[in-house]
């Protein structure tokens, strides 16, 4: 059975293309849910893609978490349903409040737009159930403010409860401990700074974004 | 009553600020030596209509709070008059 995934689209939202063809390559089906409607209508998972959701006013993500669509899927997150957050999607899923800390500019003070080492620190979450624990991907990075932080508090919890999903194998922009993407407590929440759905083709240089989408299609 | 609001934003102490990095290490190129500790916020203007002056406080901290900041890089300073008073 193919599994309904919807890609949340903001003014200035630029990677849901993307992620629309990529979701189609692994045998999803993608629709495009707009900010402005309340709903997420009742897809079986939702993505909040890359971008400059809202411009980044204020800050990235700020105004993007008061668009009616952020309700819905608060509640879909809520109730159990896959959510996950891709670059400026991971900085929206912050400030929305449905995942731990915050993502500042990265260190050295350079916009990083690279292919990235990624190692796959626990396969209990939405992204990386149908991947391998352990496993390296190189899956590129495109971003200014990806260098994740928190207080040590929330990161001796992020430790303890294994909610570090992935970590840089050489840190590209500062972030603590090495940190790519955390999920929420309930595992069905994930942010990532990377960019799986430009690893999709051996054109494209590397196919390591595949197992990532897999795992959010009804397992 | 109507109140003037000013608000200035300060990225925490520790966290990243490329852009105050960045023009420190320009200062020296224009001959400004010896300046230090240059940190870049917000400064953000708004009028608020409120009872009194506390109420007009509660209301633009829990505005920076829940808004203007994101608590967990940055804090708020809120300074706040009666508008119409010249600053």
């Amino acid at each position: 059975m193919s599994s309904r995934v919807g890609v949340v689209v903001f003014p200035g939202s630029n990677c849901e293309q993307d992620m629309v063809e990529a979701m189609r390559l692994v045998g999803g089906e993608p629709e495009l849910l707009w900010h402005g409607d309340a709903t997420v209508n009742g897809v079986d998972a939702v993505i909040v893609p890359g971008g400059f959701a809202h411009g980044d006013y204020l800050r990235p993500g700020a105004i993007a978490r008061f668009s009616p669509v952020m309700s819905a899927v608060a509640e879909f997150a809520a109730a159990g349903g896959p959510v996950v957050g891709i670059c400026n999607g991971f900085q929206v899923l912050t400030e929305a409040g449905l995942l731990p800390g915050a993502l500042q500019k990265n260190a050295g003070l350079k916009f990083v737009c690279a292919p990235a080492q990624l190692r796959v620190e626990t396969t209990n979450s939405v992204l990386t159930r149908a991947a391998d624990k352990g496993a390296v991907l190189s899956i590129p990075i495109n971003h200014f403010e990806g260098n994740y932080t928190c207080d040590a508090e929330t990161l001796a919890q992020l430790r303890d409860e294994d909610r570090i999903v992935l970590r840089y194998v050489v840190n590209p922009n500062g972030s603590v401990d090495d940190i790519a993407g955390v999920c929420n407590e309930g595992r069905n929440v994930v942010g990532l700074m990377p960019h799986p759905e430009r690893s999709t083709s051996e054109l494209l240089g590397s196919t390591d974004g595949l197992p990532l989408l897999r795992s959010l299609l009804s397992v | 009553m109507i109140f003037s609001v000013h608000v200035e934003v300060r990225l925490r102490p520790g966290i990243a600020d490329p852009q105050g990095s960045t023009i420190e290490r320009a200062m020296p190129t224009l001959g400004f030596a010896g300046v230090s500790g240059v940190r870049v916020g917000k400064s953000i203007r708004f009028e608020i209509d409120a009872v009194d002056e506390a109420s007009a406080r509660a209301e633009a901290e829990d505005l920076c709070r829940r808004f203007l900041t994101n608590p967990v890089i940055e804090d708020a300073i809120v300074e706040l008059e009666p508008a119409g008073v010249a600053s």
